[in-house]
């Protein structure tokens, strides 16, 4: 037996590990150990020039569905018409986009064409928000009561049946 | 009671694997002939119990019948038929029973053909493909029974994913999987001839290279499939998003590619031996991986299927038994297997041990991009998502080598090449690439190419101009035969190699020409508007209410005209499909060889009647398919060329000489005609 003929076998050994670890992982539960705690303090430049900064006190007294997206994740593109859909629906939710590690341009080509479904988009180009959100990946959603705390989080993208069995029951509540 | 009918003839089609698996190999061990020649038998009823579970699960669908869970979980009575029955490879279970069934049909087909393969041969291949088809029944079986009882039996189905309503990807999957289990014959004969490195390895070779083609054929088709229906179903015009489950498809591509290559020399040269073995091993092993990463959940993608830890846990198992089983045997084997025939530096040989070890590497980055967020997330917890700008700049500097060896490699020699002969080809075909690129650039994009789509048009242009160049030297009229004289003794084997390689050519032409020249416009338009896009004018006529069979929805009328003159009529769609309340985007397209026109709705603008269109002009996209369409062409010819069935034929009388095979054959594929 040649010692270099065992290269494959070592390498895929390695790649096994990997994947044994990875299944104990599960990409999209991820519990937040900020739910039931008030969203932490910030003060965002808007994505689009000209309009007012996103702040803190802006989450105060209406519910808040926070979505965190970037132009260049894919799953975004994948739950976005679900958003567009339920801001039409739920006028009465703030939704509000937070823009994560992005290009204000890019960004704003990618609204254009997918529609623009957020009463405003907070603009965080460096994630560093998204760190105080302690925000994994894009895309995901948090859900904010009228009092400001964190009540709901997911992480991925936002499904149908999601939408209708755990979000929206959870926002008829608050 | 159907339901439970496909149900035993899984149980009872496993244990016929089992038994496949282990008597005739154990009879091709000993010597036993009658153990052996249980193979036939065992064979042909593994494949009529696994069909006759499909067609339960089948006819469960075509019944509506609610009471079977997977039934009732993908379809709905609205469902029309053809939809029904495309519905059994719509989830996690019925498509690992069609996995299953396809499995079986190729073990069929090849006991078919099989006529003078040695029977010990025969014997351990079908026995691998049994091993392997009883560990997808067991898993079936143990973690996702596709005949499960729903009780109560529910009213009404959930329905079939609508992104799944179409006929592109009714075809996608029967194809992809296809090409993932054909590559299992040549993993089969890899291990066959690994257990008994005694038996001639270009024997096996020679069966092994055609099934091959046609599986690698398969997949080409299966990914291209996919791709379209990415393009035309999800509304914005894209046709690759490096997904992790696109990656796990195109994986087994790029290994796949490289072992046909490696093939074709170990069988004509006798050379790249142990690369040819773990290459065969290394496809059918990505094909397995894609299928983990797929089922198991590890990465979130768009095309998440449902999952579940212990579905996860016993694919790792298998793919642990099998790729590590047979890495092992390989590691313990391979080094009986020889290094085969020499070969000089400037030679066919280099080239595609050159393109060999590329591929190879562009399938590793692809690999470490795919897997590299789940390596982060098990060693610091990090989640992120590596995205297309990874994958463009490592695997297209990654490529750009491999097309350039592409088209010289069928100009060199076998062996040895001299220099200034080759000189004097590739200058031809340099001088041809550069005269068709530089003339077909300037009269598409005139002026305004990047340096990038100049780069991609050349690359285009040399593979395109040493396939000319080849089969010009190969047809041109010498020693009083003809032209036709010429093309008749034409070997197939070139002819869909030149086709497979031309392919490679169009799809370059087609992505280069439709990232530098597409032109993407999202307006806001009201029914009477319009707007003008590269030269066209596309004016929204009016938008009417549709009601499909299960679905109801807003479908537009868009005028493309140019000049003044009608274009087309573009009917672009917005559906909403009622079972599961999800819109939908379906786009109208009017496609042509030249460019395609893309009109499709994106969302009405609030408080006006106008909505967002989107409105692209894609030039030249259609070449990325017909490329890929040029490539399975090339694997089919491949498939049916007849050279082989003649060559096993006559080597198997003359009992392997120590001769080359390939001085054997006829037709001179063994290298270019004496100048």
């Amino acid at each position: 037996m040649k010692l270099k003929a065992l290269i494959p076998l070592a390498l895929f050994g390695l790649l096994a590990l990997l994947l044994a670890r990875g299944l104990q992982l599960n990409p999209r539960e991820i519990p937040s150990p900020l739910i039931d705690k008030p969203a932490p303090t910030f003060e965002l430049a808007a994505l689009h020039e000209g309009k007012p900064a996103l702040k803190r006190a802006d989450l105060q007294g209406r519910v808040t569905l926070l979505n965190v997206w970037a132009s260049w994740c894919t799953p975004c593109q994948q739950e976005h018409p679900l958003l567009v859909d339920f801001a039409k629906r739920q006028p009465g939710v703030q939704l509000i986009g937070l823009n994560y590690k992005d290009q204000r341009e890019a960004a704003s080509a990618w609204l254009r064409r997918l529609g623009d479904p957020y009463h405003a988009i907070g603009f965080d180009e460096r994630g560093q928000i998204g760190i105080e959100f302690g925000v994994y990946g894009v895309p995901e959603t948090f859900i904010i009561d009228r009092q400001g705390r964190i009540r709901f989080k997911h992480v991925g993208p936002l499904t149908a049946e999601l939408m209708r069995e755990r979000i929206e029951p959870l926002l008829t509540q608050l | 009671m159907i339901p439970e009918l496909g149900h035993f003839a899984l149980w009872f089609a496993l244990g016929l694997a089992a038994l496949l698996a282990v008597l005739p190999p154990l009879g091709a061990h000993r010597r036993r002939a009658d153990w052996m020649a249980l193979a036939a038998p065992l064979n042909k009823g593994l494949g009529l119990t696994v069909l006759l579970s499909y067609l339960c699960l089948t006819w469960a669908f075509v019944q509506f019948d609610f009471s079977v869970a997977y039934v009732a979980r993908h379809s709905n009575s609205e469902l029309p038929l053809a939809y029904r029955i495309a519905a059994v490879w719509g989830g996690h279970e019925g498509s690992l029973l069609l996995w299953a069934l396809l499995l079986v049909g190729w073990m069929g087909a090849l006991q078919r053909k099989a006529g003078n393969l040695p029977p010990a041969l025969l014997a351990r291949v079908l026995g691998v493909m049994g091993a392997l088809s009883f560990g997808f029944l067991l898993f079936m079986l143990t973690t996702s029974n596709p005949f499960e009882r729903l009780l109560p039996m529910p009213e009404e189905g959930a329905d079939l994913n609508p992104l799944l309503q179409d006929p592109g990807m009714v075809l996608h999957p029967p194809m992809l999987y296809m090409g993932y289990v054909g590559f299992a014959v040549a993993f089969a004969f890899a291990i066959a001839a690994l257990l008994a490195p005694e038996d001639d390895l270009q024997r096996w070779l020679r069966w092994a290279r055609p099934w091959t083609a046609a599986a690698w054929a398969s997949l080409t088709v299966g990914i291209a499939l996919g791709s379209w229906w990415a393009y035309y179903e999800l509304g914005w015009g894209g046709w690759w998003f490096w997904d992790p489950v696109e990656n796990a498809s195109f994986m087994p591509w790029l290994a796949g590619t490289a072992l046909l290559h490696s093939m074709a020399v170990t069988e004509k040269r006798g050379a790249f031996r142990s690369w040819t073995l773990l290459l065969a091993i290394l496809a059918f092993s990505l094909s397995l991986l894609g299928t983990f990463l797929v089922r198991s959940g590890v990465l979130s993608s768009v095309h998440a299927f449902a999952t579940d830890p212990k579905r996860g846990l016993f694919i790792l198992g298998f793919l642990v038994v099998v790729v590590g089983g047979s890495l092992g045997l390989f590691a313990a084997r391979a080094a009986r297997m020889g290094l085969g025939a020499r070969f000089g530096l400037l030679s066919r040989e280099t080239t595609l041990m050159g393109n060999n070890v590329m591929l190879l590497a562009a399938c590793g980055a692809v690999l470490l991009g795919t897997l590299y967020p789940l390596a982060l997330d098990a060693l610091t917890g990090q989640k992120i998502s590596v995205g297309p700008p990874y994958f463009d700049s490592v695997f297209v500097p990654l490529m750009a080598p491999v097309i350039v060896l592409m088209g010289v490699g069928p100009l060199l020699r076998w062996k040895q090449d001299e220099g200034p002969q080759l000189v004097r080809r590739l200058r031809g075909a340099a001088l041809l690439a550069a005269l068709v690129a530089g003339t077909f650039g300037w009269a598409v994009g005139g002026g305004q190419l990047s340096a990038a789509a100049w780069f991609g048009l050349a690359l285009a242009g040399w593979v395109l101009a040493c396939c000319a160049a080849d089969l010009v030297e190969r047809l041109w009229p010498r020693q009083g035969q003809g032209l036709i004289a010429r093309w008749q003794a034409l070997p197939r084997s070139v002819l869909s190699m030149q086709l497979a390689h031309a392919g490679v050519g169009v799809f370059i032409v087609g992505v280069t020409l439709v990232n530098s020249l597409q032109v993407e416009r999202d307006v806001a338009l009201a029914p009477g508007q319009g707007v003008e896009v590269a030269g066209f004018e596309f004016q929204l006529e009016r938008l009417q209410r549709i009601e499909g069979p299960n679905y109801g929805g807003v479908q537009g009328l868009v005028r493309v005209s140019r000049g003044g003159e009608q274009v087309t009529e573009l009917r672009p769609e917005k559906r909403v499909y009622r079972s599961s309340e999800m819109p939908m985007t379906e786009a109208a397209i009017d496609a042509g060889l030249l460019r395609d026109l893309y009109v499709s709705l994106g969302e009405p603008l609030a408080g006006s009647n106008a909505w967002i269109v989107r409105v692209y002009v894609k030039p030249f996209i259609d070449w990325i398919w017909m490329g890929c369409l040029l490539m399975a062409c090339g694997g089919l010819l491949a498939w049916r060329d007849k050279r082989y069935r003649v060559a096993v034929a006559q080597s198997s009388a003359a009992k392997a000489l120590a001769a080359p095979a390939a001085q054997a054959l006829p037709g001179g594929a063994q290298g270019r005609a004496a100048p």
